[in-house]
């Protein structure tokens, strides 16, 4: 009896040491959606984060991406939901409006030193002088060459397309067609479901001399230089019939299969990209206008402290956040997942500029814009229909295009 | 004896004292209750908040704001509300009626083939048990363009025009219509089949007897006989056609519904407003439009079909 007292006072005793050491950690919760490079980066990411803070364990937790905002929306009403979230830029507002994510504290997260030390792009996340978050990495877009159908169509991979209008007659020579006419192999793929719409936007607009947003966030791209945009994709399908929409079902796939000289894509296409081993591609910056402007479109997703974080969950989420945003974190998400560091000393690397895949989308971010969506994939369906009207309804363009500019000022307006 | 047991089991009193006949439609209430409560709680409960919905501006984020109409009002002014309306009735006008008419025809003439029969009834009910997703894949895969299309492939080995099929405003939703039918097929001619083989094979015999020709079998024996399984089909498939989405949304995720709305279903638009758009409020308005459209062609067609 009188040694099973002292064993319980002793477990008693240890228990006592050993609680106020587990108080000292503090938990945290991370969430993103399903992507395995990406969890497997944070996996590693966590795991080093781990070994620099012990006191602090952070859970991954995913989802599918279908279900993303369903998700932290659901477990906000049930006053659940993470510490530190992935959010994609676009959805800023959204995630504000519904008090699910909190602003940066300007203490750790000085907003001169992120516009000093960070790419432009990152503007985006910020409302009223705060940041709301920040991404480890972020992506443009490039223009992926087939090298075995450039070479055959007499072109030379080495010296691709500076100017659109030569990345036009790269595509009216690169196209096959087969005996009935029809396209064996595109020349480019034309697909506004995929990057089109955002190449069309921020890069096509703005070099005919537009914009496609004013200031406020209105439609301003129902212009000349709007028209001139849109006529310069439709008549690549309708006229010079250098590809179709929908060939081989999806652009990416055309080119996977060898089927398509040429496509605009992003970074995040590289992991898909680069199993191919029947042909060798290219990677090149998007082509200039006349005048040598270059434009392109970035996106991201950033990473923000969740609502519901408070004191000194507060405080660890901020150093997980400050860990992700570091240097060493976004090489890490380079080697891994293969998108850009967002901070400028780490992307601007001699070794990166001059790698051949890396160095044209890197070169993209000095340049970029990013759009303010409200509902990307109700306004991404307003750039589908424009270019259908007119390519399967014959419309006008300059009818299109301001039915389009209409239905898009709809949606923002809603959106306010 | 009987005061005894009163004190005994005083608890047991009020039981005893009902007739067998009220005990019985307690029991059935009891049994009765878990359906209900279930259906009042998992079905009935959100259906009304639905229509609840509707009068507001939820977008899951904000708390719902009462907004009178004005997502009616919206919705009706929409000319791709319209252009989806039209579409709906479309798959359910020309859907309905050519799948119960094939399947009809098949399981009429398949009820009489002796050689093979089960297997050849697994062959048309195959395609029910496939999940809608894959085979919508697979049709999306033989409407290509060249060189990767079955059918354009075929059509151009003989020296025919390729067909836009998905990418045309006006063959798409016939294009996704024959697959939908065909999907749907499998099921119908089973129902037909078991509806045929319950009419009394003395009908026919007699029949016979009496020297009628197969058309009049057919029409004064056969359809009159098989009209419950008929209604029960076409009610089922009616909702089905009404309710389209798994074929339209897999076989269009490039550009949902399209092109130009030309394939979106009610459901689909539902779907993008509400977990695309995040636009909880005017996708409860559209759900209580579809309801009503389930609801009045039910009637019609239970009407229309009822016993004279």
């Amino acid at each position: 009896m009188r040694n099973f007292l002292a064993s319980s006072m002793l477990t008693i005793a240890a228990g006592l040491v050993v609680v106020p050491a587990q108080a000292q950690t503090v938990e945290i919760e991370y969430w993103q959606y399903i992507f395995d490079t990406r969890v497997r980066a944070m996996d590693q990411l966590i795991e080093r984060f781990h070994e620099e803070y012990p006191d602090i364990r952070v859970r991954q937790t995913t989802f599918p991406y279908a279900d993303y905002q369903t998700r932290i929306v659901a477990a906000h009403t049930a006053g659940q939901g993470p510490d530190v979230v992935q959010l994609f830029y676009g959805w800023l507002d959204n995630f504000v409006a519904g008090e699910l994510i909190q602003p940066l504290s300007e203490a750790r997260f000085p907003a001169a030193e992120i516009e000093a030390d960070f790419f432009p792009i990152v503007g985006a996340m910020q409302r009223d002088g705060q940041y709301w978050g920040l991404p480890t990495a972020v992506r443009s877009l490039a223009l992926f060459i087939n090298n075995d159908l450039f070479e055959e169509a007499g072109l030379d991979p080495a010296n691709p397309p500076q100017t659109i209008d030569e990345l036009r007659d790269a595509a009216i020579s690169a196209v096959k067609y087969d005996s009935a006419g029809n396209i064996t192999s595109v020349g480019l793929t034309l697909e506004m479901g995929a990057q089109d719409h955002h190449w069309w936007r921020e890069g096509l607009v703005r070099q005919f001399g537009g914009v496609p947003y004013d200031d406020d966030g209105n439609v301003a791209y129902d212009s000349d230089a709007g028209l001139a945009a849109l006529e310069f994709v439709t008549n690549m399908q309708t006229e010079d019939r250098v590809g179709t929409t929908g060939f081989m079902d999806e652009g990416q796939a055309a080119f996977r299969a060898g089927m398509a000289a040429m496509t605009i894509d992003g970074t995040f296409r590289l992991g898909s990209f680069n199993s191919i081993s029947h042909f060798n591609w290219t990677v090149a910056e998007l082509p200039a206008n006349d005048d040598g402007l270059r434009s392109n479109y970035a996106s991201y997703f950033a990473n923000a402290i969740g609502a519901r974080a408070e004191g000194e969950r507060r405080e660890a989420a901020e150093t997980f956040l400050q860990f992700l945003t570091s240097p060493e974190a976004m090489e890490v998400w380079l080697e891994v997942v293969g998108e850009l560091p967002a901070r400028r000393e780490v992307a601007q690397t001699d070794k990166n500029l001059t790698d051949p895949v890396y160095g044209p989308f890197l070169a993209a971010l000095d340049y970029a814009h990013t759009t303010r969506f409200v509902d990307e994939a109700a306004q991404r369906q307003v750039a589908i229909d424009m270019v259908n009207r007119v390519v399967l309804q014959n419309q006008s363009p300059a009818d299109s295009l301001a039915a389009a500019a209409a239905a898009e000022q709809a949606i923002i307006d809603r959106s306010r | 004896m009987a005061s005894s047991q009163h004190f005994t089991h005083p608890r047991m009193r009020g039981w005893d004292r009902l007739t067998i006949g009220q005990k019985r439609v307690i029991w059935a209430w009891g049994f009765l209750a878990v359906p209900i409560l279930f259906y009042a709680i998992i079905r009935f409960y959100p259906t009304f908040t639905a229509f609840y919905l509707s009068f507001t501006d939820w977008n899951l984020l904000r708390s719902p704001e009462f907004i009178g109409t004005a997502n009616y009002q919206r919705m009706f002014a929409d000319a791709a509300f319209w252009q989806v309306f039209r579409n709906t009735f479309a798959y359910l006008i020309w859907g309905t009626p050519i799948s119960l008419v094939i399947a009809f025809v098949i399981s009429y003439y398949l009820d009489r083939v002796r050689l093979m029969h089960g297997f050849i009834r697994a062959l048309y009910f195959l395609p029910f048990l496939t999940t809608a997703a894959a085979m919508a894949w697979v049709w999306r895969w033989f409407y290509q363009p060249v060189p990767i299309g079955f059918i354009n492939g075929m059509l151009s080995s003989i020296g025919l025009p390729q067909q836009p099929f998905l990418r045309s405003t006006s063959q798409a939703l016939p294009a996704i219509m024959v697959t939908a039918i065909w999907a749907g097929l499998g099921f119908q001619i089973i129902i037909f089949l078991a509806g045929l083989r319950a009419i009394p094979q003395t009908y026919y015999e007699a029949a016979r007897v009496d020297g009628l020709g197969e058309w009049a079998i057919l029409t004064r024996i056969t359809l009159p006989l098989l009209r419950p399984t008929t209604v029960f089909l076409v009610v089922f498939s009616s909702i089905g056609f009404l309710r389209i989405f798994d074929q339209v949304y897999n076989m269009t995720t490039n550009d949902p519904g399209g092109p130009l709305n030309s394939t979106k279903p009610l459901v689909l638009m539902i779907y993008q407003s509400a977990f695309s758009s995040y636009d909880m409020g005017y996708a409860a308005a559209q759900t209580v439009v579809l309801f009503t459209i389930l609801l009045i062609v039910s009637l019609i067609q239970l009407y229309l079909l009822r016993r004279r």
